[in-house]
């Protein structure tokens, strides 16, 4: 069964259509990247799915409730990490851990959340002298603390610096592997790229793709590019057309063996050295940016 | 199984935990109604107070007015601008996403208002029996109720206010602005002649009522068979009635976002 359900999904917030139209579904058990440039009303997506929102329109459901009115028995489901750390600066990491456990019928033990957030060393500190990262994984814990079968994660490593951000995503990985279905809101495409089993990206508040990370880049699979650095080359001499932008030349093809063989046999033939010469197929970043640039 | 019972007593360890490690504002809670007592104490040396027929020193008034003066604080105010700043940071956002239910949430902030209020009222009048030698409150029963129902009433105004409350920014003018002025009509800190016009609009607002109502309860003259003032009680419950209906309707829990 589907753990989330969202049909032509609709909002706005006065004259601002914020959500035009959305559509997917989320299966038991897999990762869910969300994946949207600021603004482009991921997380209007997610508030509604967390039932902090009224939809306009739309049918919308999160294991098989509507989340306007699940009510409690929904909410004991269901983990949430929000964007913002908000919890109270004078608690302890174990007594905000205890605090929430007392709210869900059966919770994780504080100790394999603590282990599991890597927080164990800070159990008795207080919220107020953790580092930003380490409040970040406080959050998480007090979201995975009610053993939920969803958890949402919104943003989970904006502001944060590379090695968190790999602690992040490693815990993601962990709460996979406890069987967990995540739904994470991301504007960092490699985030999604490597944590995501399917991916949804969002532009101005409509589904522009979806797909796994892999067939996401196989919409673009038939372009590759090949690129060198253009001084000293009279480009118009090319056997190929080239563009010539910072100055790297790049030659688009669809057909990468045969096109190589002309330029490399056309530069041996002139005496030419191509520096930084490498053929590549466009990243998911390539395909993400080309998806969200009209919007 | 949750029992929310457990969830009600975790709730109040957590609200009791975060007011006593804000040690300048616990700190302030019980001292302002000390400071004033020591300072118009001071002023009004040897005067005497009318309330009703009634005629007694200046201190056994303030000590039941001062009570009055720091369960508002601890009280009204405290909750308003607490739940002002916690809203603000998306603290009671984070909440509103459990299965906290809102009921224990609201309960357990008015409880720890009340633990704190109860504990404010020995010390201010241990305080003036020691220092300023009033009487001991002759009506114990009667005290306590009538802390009981000024307690939850300001309690429920507090929780009310937030509803006008803006952001945590503008909290303290608001809280203050709207309060301070009944406080003093209301003759908490000096006389106000009972029929002077102010006196008369301060019959309107719960405050006078709660300095009457505990006034009657420690009946330092001795003057009351219960030291019970029912009207009192019964306009500062109205008032209570009224914050609450309008809390439990339209409280937020996410800041606002504009």
């Amino acid at each position: 069964m589907a753990a989330i359900v969202v049909e032509d999904l609709r909002k706005s917030y006065g004259a601002l259509q914020a959500v035009r139209g959305v559509s997917f579904t989320v299966e038991t058990g897999e990762v869910f990247g969300l994946l949207g440039p600021n603004g482009a009303g991921k997380t209007t997506i997610i508030e509604i799915l967390e039932g902090y929102r009224r939809r306009d329109a739309g049918t919308v459901r999160v294991l098989g409730a509507d989340p306007e009115h699940g009510g409690r028995k929904l909410q004991q489901r269901i983990g949430l990490v929000l964007q913002e750390v908000a919890v109270a600066p004078q608690l302890s990491v174990s007594e905000l851990i205890d605090l929430f456990r007392s709210y869900y019928p059966s919770p994780r033990p504080t100790d394999e959340v603590l282990q599991l957030t890597g927080l164990t060393e800070k159990a008795g500190a207080r919220v107020r002298t953790l580092s930003g990262g380490q409040q970040r994984r406080l959050d998480v814990a007090l979201g995975l603390v009610g053993d939920p079968e969803l958890i949402f994660l919104d943003e989970p490593t904006t502001g944060f610096d590379p090695s968190a951000r790999r602690g992040a995503w490693e815990l993601v990985r962990n709460m996979r592997s406890l069987g967990k279905t995540i739904v994470l809101t991301t504007h960092y495409m490699d985030e999604a790229q490597n944590l995501a089993d399917r991916i949804c990206v969002i532009a101005a508040g409509q589904v522009v793709a979806e797909g796994t990370p892999d067939t996401l880049r196989g919409t673009e699979e038939h372009r590759t590019f090949i690129r060198f650095a253009a001084d000293g080359i009279d480009v118009e001499a090319l056997p190929l057309k080239a563009q010539v932008e910072d100055g790297v030349a790049t030659i688009e093809t669809t057909t990468p063996t045969r096109a190589v063989n002309r330029v490399t046999s056309w530069a041996l033939e002139h005496g030419l050295e191509l520096d930084g010469l490498e053929v590549t197929r466009p990243s998911l970043e390539d395909v993400y940016l080309e998806l969200t640039s009209d919007q | 199984m949750i029992s929310d019972a457990l969830i009600l007593r975790r709730q109040l360890g957590y609200e009791q935990r975060i007011f006593w490690r804000t040690p300048a504002a616990a700190f302030f809670a019980f001292m302002f109604p000390i400071i004033f007592l020591v300072v118009f104490a001071t002023l009004f040396k040897g005067s005497t107070a009318h309330v009703g027929a009634v005629s007694v020193s200046w201190n056994d008034y303030y000590i039941p007015a001062l009570v009055t003066f720091g369960v508002i604080g601890a009280c009204y105010t405290n909750i308003a601008s607490s739940l002002s700043i916690r809203r603000d940071s998306g603290v009671l956002k984070r909440f509103r996403g459990t299965p906290l239910p809102p009921w224990a949430f609201m309960l357990a902030v008015v409880l720890s208002s009340l633990i704190v209020a109860a504990i404010l009222t020995v010390l201010t009048v241990v305080f003036g029996i020691l220092v300023y030698g009033v009487h001991v409150p002759h009506h114990i029963g009667a005290l306590v109720l009538t802390l009981a129902v000024g307690a939850m009433s300001f309690c429920a105004l507090g929780l009310a206010m937030t509803v006008v409350i803006p952001n945590a920014e503008a909290a303290p003018a608001i809280i203050n602005g709207v309060i301070l002025p009944v406080i003093f009509i209301s003759g908490t800190f000096f006389p106000v002649d009972p029929s002077s016009v102010l006196a008369k609009i301060a019959e309107y607002f719960p405050v006078r009522h709660f300095i009457t109502s505990m006034f009657n309860a420690f009946d330092p003259a001795q003057q009351s068979a219960t030291g019970l003032s029912g009207n009192d009680l019964i306009i500062m419950a109205a008032w209570g009635a009224v914050g609450l209906f309008i809390a439990v309707r339209r409280f937020r829990w996410e800041p606002r976002r504009t």
